[in-house]
């Protein structure tokens, strides 16, 4: 079906376009021949509203034959042969009007003037459909490279925490095996809790909190007083949705260019609060202003605010900022809560 | 004999299970602990180990960087959990390396070469420094530069790069009116620096382009550069040109 017909905005719009062509189309009528306007307009509004479905024929036809893949000569031919045939059925019509409303004279002298129209108009209705064509792949090859990105950031871990980790437990494992066990246990509730995420839309911020928790708490073992945490959250924003896994790499850029730089460690500090209808998340770590890090803060951060813009759009923005050895990043979009 | 050994990793528990394995495997004694870069260049010199275990990813120096500043033959092991730079590290600089979490047989290989090594010296695999640049991520120019000044280490940002000057096998680096002697060659450090930001203008000389003020004419062929900080370097002539390509016409 052609996407025209999908919305009835656009179909009224076009079909209104041709309204005022076939207005013109009678004024040359009248100009030509020696037609009174109601004559001229009972031809030409059954003839442009014919044609406006003629010309949306190309559709089919322009699917067919890609321009990147069909040859010239084929594309010449067929819509040249399409744009002949079409002009043929709209002559035929304008003949046959004329015929039953006896307007035969009056008709006669815009023929040739019809013919020279009917083939432009379907031509450039083939150019159109081929503009049409290429934004609508564009625009599905953006969704596509988008819900890449997204299932890839969701399923996601860091390699490096996971080896990190094994490597802890390993050590754990001959000096203190009660501990070991715990950290079996943390890293196996935050592995089994991002499994899920990556078909879900939405999860609520209990869930993502409790995630980033755990994860904190895995990290503290590796790290031991290298790694502070302070948590002030409000109660409020638990029903909030957010998307899956928004707030990780926030804490994951904490850790690993902040806490991670500085050889006496730092603390990471999580808020997070309900304003005005908005869910505001801020998280604040200590780094190393010299530390060597080319692309400090980079995919995450941006893959971060793709995903608020996608969701949200002008509602969400993120700000991050680098001060005095203290670097935050903050979030803010709408709490929505009607998830069921 | 027994080996001389220095662990050198952020993470306390790292440290701890290496020191378990490398105790258990009884003909190797580790002379020293080090959390950070900075211990790890200082304890190198004071212990002289056979060997130092070395994580890359660390605060303040990271374990390129540390090889950068050891000047005396030393085995290196690796030890990291995922990196795939460090597979190109043990080609380049490394004895072997050790991908975390590993085994105590994998640790005993690794030993096994240290040994083989230290029966058989080979120069490529012993000189740190001079690895430590082809250890270095490809494509990937230097942000700071790190000088070790006798037990003090620099930490030079390529902000704050005045000029390099050639000094026989050393090069001075200057940077805030004070200069700092590195050994490596000019032609090295040049290929290790951003060269929209240097150039080489002499034989020499490399030049931080935000620091020129203005070019003389100096002999018929040759012209000065004088740096905001007062500072006159030689240009030769192809050095000359060489900025009016980076600079454009009006230099």
């Amino acid at each position: 079906m052609h996407p025209i017909f999908r919305n009835t905005t656009s179909l009224g719009a076009y079909l209104a376009l041709w309204t005022v062509l076939a207005g013109l189309l009678s004024a040359l009528m009248r100009l030509q021949g020696d037609s009174s306007w109601s004559q001229a307009l009972s031809v030409a509004v059954p003839l442009c509203l014919f044609y406006a479905f003629v010309c949306l024929t190309p559709w089919y036809l322009c699917r067919a034959f890609p321009l990147g893949t069909a040859g010239i000569t084929q594309l010449l031919l067929n819509h040249l042969g399409a744009a002949i045939l079409a002009c043929a059925l709209w002559i035929g019509l304008a003949r046959l009007l004329a015929l039953a409303l006896e307007l035969g004279p009056e008709v006669a002298p815009a023929i040739p003037q019809l013919v020279v129209l009917g083939l432009l108009l379907y031509l450039l209705s083939v150019a159109l459909h081929y503009a049409l064509l290429a934004v609508e792949a564009s625009r599905e090859a953006a969704l596509q490279t988008r819900d890449a990105e997204l299932r890839a950031l969701k399923s996601q871990i860091n390699p490096h925490f996971l080896f990190n980790c094994l490597n802890s437990i390993s050590a754990l494992t001959s000096t203190d095996s009660a501990r070991a066990r715990d950290m079996c246990v943390l890293l196996s509730d935050f592995l089994r809790k991002t499994l899920g995420l990556g078909e879900r839309e939405s999860i609520s911020w209990r869930e993502e909190l409790e995630l980033a928790r755990t994860y904190l708490e895995v990290e503290q073992v590796r790290f031991g007083t290298r790694l502070r945490v302070e948590m002030q959250v409000e109660d409020a924003c638990a029903d909030c949705q957010v998307p899956p896994l928004v707030l990780q790499p926030l804490i994951e850029n904490a850790i690993k260019h902040g806490i991670a730089t500085m050889v006496e460690g730092g603390t990471v500090r999580l808020e997070g609060r309900v304003e005005d209808g908005n869910l505001a998340v801020r998280v604040e770590n200590s780094f190393d202003p010299e530390a060597p890090s080319p692309r400090r803060h980079g995919l995450g951060l941006r893959n971060v605010r793709n995903r608020l813009e996608t969701r949200f759009g002008n509602a969400a923005r993120l700000h991050v900022a680098a001060e005095n050895s203290r670097f935050s990043a903050e979030m803010v979009f709408p709490c929505q809560k009607t998830n069921r | 004999m027994k080996l001389r050994a220095i662990i050198v990793d952020d993470e306390e528990l790292a440290r701890q299970i290496l020191k378990e394995y490398l105790d258990k495997a009884g003909d190797v004694e580790v002379v020293a602990e080090c959390a950070n870069g900075f211990e790890a260049v200082k304890s190198a010199g004071e212990h002289r180990p056979d060997v130092m275990f070395l994580d890359i990813q660390m605060p303040k120096l990271d374990g390129f960087e540390v090889l950068e500043l050891i000047d005396q033959p030393l085995a290196v092991i690796f030890v990291t959990a995922y990196d795939q730079y460090a597979l190109k590290a043990f080609d380049a600089a490394a004895v072997d390396y050790l991908l975390k979490p590993f085994s105590t047989e994998r640790l005993a290989k690794a030993l096994e070469r240290v040994r083989a090594l230290l029966r058989d010296p080979q120069p490529r695999a012993l000189q740190a420094s001079d690895l430590a640049a082809a250890a270095r991520p490809p494509g990937q120019t230097l942000e700071r530069v790190v000088v070790k000044d006798g037990t003090k280490v620099h930490i030079i940002p390529i902000a704050k790069l005045d000029y390099v000057e050639a000094q026989d096998d050393y090069i001075a680096l200057h940077s805030e009116k004070k200069h700092y002697l590195k050994q490596q060659t000019i032609s090295s450090i040049e290929a290790q620096l951003d060269p929209a930001r240097f150039a080489r203008v002499h034989r020499s000389y490399i030049l931080n382009l935000e620091r020129i003020a203005r070019i003389e004419p100096y002999t018929k062929d040759s012209r000065v550069a004088v740096l905001q900080e007062g500072s006159q370097i030689p240009v030769s002539r192809s050095g000359y040109a060489r900025l009016k390509e980076l600079l454009g016409e009006n230099v």
